[in-house]
């Protein structure tokens, strides 16, 4: 039994979920690969040697990676899985992962399991259905295992501790389907959204992007990342990738703090295994409070700033 | 220009589920059953393309049971042209899917397809992308802007750190994000014009599909409920809940 990690990564460092994937891969059993494809990745690729319990790292350079497209990333990946002999394929579910790994899955001609929360066994493992209203246990019955791992799910392996052989792959050639042509990336001085330890979440009780400034005050204090309701997103108060919830962005801080946000079932999927979740609205009868730990009922235009001045 | 859209009926996203006493499955008698919302974005953006004049006839597929007819009528009241089943009472997975959509893509030759990115049933995210690797076709997914000029298209992309812009050449599959577009709601006299619109049905069998999951579901259960509900009354007794209590700041 040999699973393969693909790496999520900007070339210089790993994304977190990386290490997370890499404890689902453990849980599951026999040696651990990770995959590194990008240009210019070698820092990378050394990275990923150092992740504790990881024996391999399969490090693919080439320029047409540069920005990896998910029909690239496939055609390599399937040729090094035919070759290797792999019997599970993992991937972080991130929106990287969850483009990629339908597209390795259907090449190998195997199902795949999306955003698995447990390993049972090297076959069997529990994913979230339904807007996480329900957790179903499968079973594959595939020879190879094409799996995204979802990060709160599983504690982040040491990044440190390994020394895992690096080794270098050829890149599968280009299949000139696709090109990456533009990027607008949030440049924000805020912790990432998915791998800080608190997040404050606005809604649309928000009212507009001007006031989300209050919100960042409040987070600048507690080095808090900044997320949103899907309602404050098409609202357009802030940008796509603050969106937490079914179909956005999972979060597990320690400290969730929802501001102005009713609490639909599908933003609740995206952050209800939160240690602590503080909930503040002027509606005491909105679901939120229900899930949360401290309901604060208010005018979050009073009390954010006062929150704010509190922590000094 | 011809387009496909699949369309998945899906428990409404109202609707609390439950699961079956038995622990065998999700129970979806008697609720209220909806078009996906995301395959209603795939649906509105072919229409507006057929409204550019970019489209020229909009196929709207599904798979499944008998009673996905009705989401294909909805389809045909938002304005696609026509409408195909692939009836059969087997369980579809995404892999089973992606191939009865490969099969039909191989018979109607469309230049595009597009698709929900996600079901809100089984939340897989997985039919778009293996329907591209199918048909060897370049993949547009979680689309947050589609624009096609000629043969080219190029789709903006919701990704974790925003957005990315991609060119790919057609025929392609696109997969629609939430901010694609807005649905129209489907009105009185479009919703009578549907029903004397065509569908077709035929089976998987008849388009050389072997449809059988791949994956067998052992149980399903309702995770542990949160034990929430508890207040402050102002901001310094959050402070200190916060500090004292739950040492999270």
């Amino acid at each position: 039994m040999t699973t393969l990690i693909i790496a999520d990564h900007n070339h210089t460092s790993l994304q977190a979920a990386t290490l997370n994937t890499v404890t689902a891969g453990q849980k599951i059993g026999g040696e651990l690969h990770v995959l590194v494809a990008g240009a210019n990745a070698a820092a990378a690729a050394q990275a990923a040697a150092a992740i504790a319990g990881v024996a391999r790292v399969l490090h693919v350079d080439a320029p047409h990676l540069a920005n990896p497209t998910a029909e690239n990333i496939a055609a390599t990946v399937v040729a090094i899985v035919k070759s290797g002999g792999y019997t599970h394929v993992l991937a972080p579910a991130t929106g990287f992962g969850k483009n990629v790994a339908p597209r390795i899955a259907a090449l190998l001609d195997v199902a795949q399991i999306s955003d698995i929360t447990v390993v049972e066994s090297p076959d069997t493992f529990v994913r979230p259905i339904y807007a996480g209203s329900v957790l179903a246990t499968v079973r594959s019955s595939d020879a190879i295992k094409v799996v995204t791992v979802r990060a709160t799910g599983f504690d982040a392996a040491a990044a440190t501790g390994g020394s895992a052989t690096v080794e270098s792959v050829a890149a599968a050639p280009d299949t000139g389907h696709s090109k990456v042509t533009g990027q607008e990336l949030s440049k924000s001085e805020r912790p990432e959204l998915t791998s800080a330890r608190i997040v404050i979440s606005g809604g649309r009780g928000v009212g507009s992007a001007a006031n989300f400034k209050l919100l960042e005050a409040l987070a600048a204090k507690l080095n808090a990342a900044l997320g949103a309701s899907r309602a404050a997103v098409d609202a357009g108060y802030v940008p796509n990738e603050y969106q937490v919830g079914q179909t956005g962005k999972i979060v597990a801080p320690d400290l969730y703090i929802a501001v102005g946000i009713s609490g639909a079932i599908q933003h609740l999927a995206g952050m209800k295994d939160s240690k602590v979740i503080v909930a503040i609205n002027k509606d005491p009868e909105a679901p939120i409070f229900q899930i949360a730990d401290y309901g604060l009922v208010g005018d979050l235009f009073q009390v954010i700033p006062e929150f704010t001045a509190a922590l000094g | 220009m011809k387009v496909l859209v699949a369309v998945k009926r899906v428990v409404d996203y109202n609707v609390k589920v439950r699961v079956k006493p038995d622990g065998s499955g999700v129970d979806t008698s008697n609720v209220k059953m909806s078009m996906n919302p995301f395959d209603e974005i795939a649906v509105e953006e072919a229409v507006r393309l057929k409204e550019k004049g970019v489209a020229t006839e909009i196929i709207a597929v599904s798979c499944g049971l008998a009673t996905c007819q009705e989401t294909l009528r909805t389809a045909l009241a938002l304005g696609a042209d026509r409408a195909i089943l692939v009836e059969t009472d087997v369980e579809l997975q995404p892999l089973a899917v992606a191939k009865l959509l490969c099969a039909l893509a191989a018979k109607e030759k469309p230049k595009l397809v597009i698709l929900g990115k996600q079901a809100i049933d089984d939340d897989a995210n997985q039919t778009g992308q293996m329907l591209a690797a199918l048909l060897d076709w370049p993949q547009g997914s979680f689309a947050s802007k589609l624009d096609i000029t000629g043969d080219r298209a190029t789709v903006k992309r919701e990704v974790d750190g925003g957005l990315e812009t991609i060119e790919i050449g057609l025929p392609a599959i696109v997969t629609a994000d939430l901010r694609l577009n807005e649905p129209r709601y489907a009105t009185l006299p479009n919703i009578m014009k549907a029903k004397k619109k065509p569908l077709e049905s035929m089976t998987p069998a008849a388009l050389g599909v072997d449809v059988a999951p791949r994956l067998a579901t052992l149980k399903v259960v309702e995770p542990p409920r949160r034990q929430g509900g508890g207040k402050v009354a102002d901001v310094a007794e959050l402070v200190a809940k916060l500090r004292n209590e739950a040492k999270v700041i």
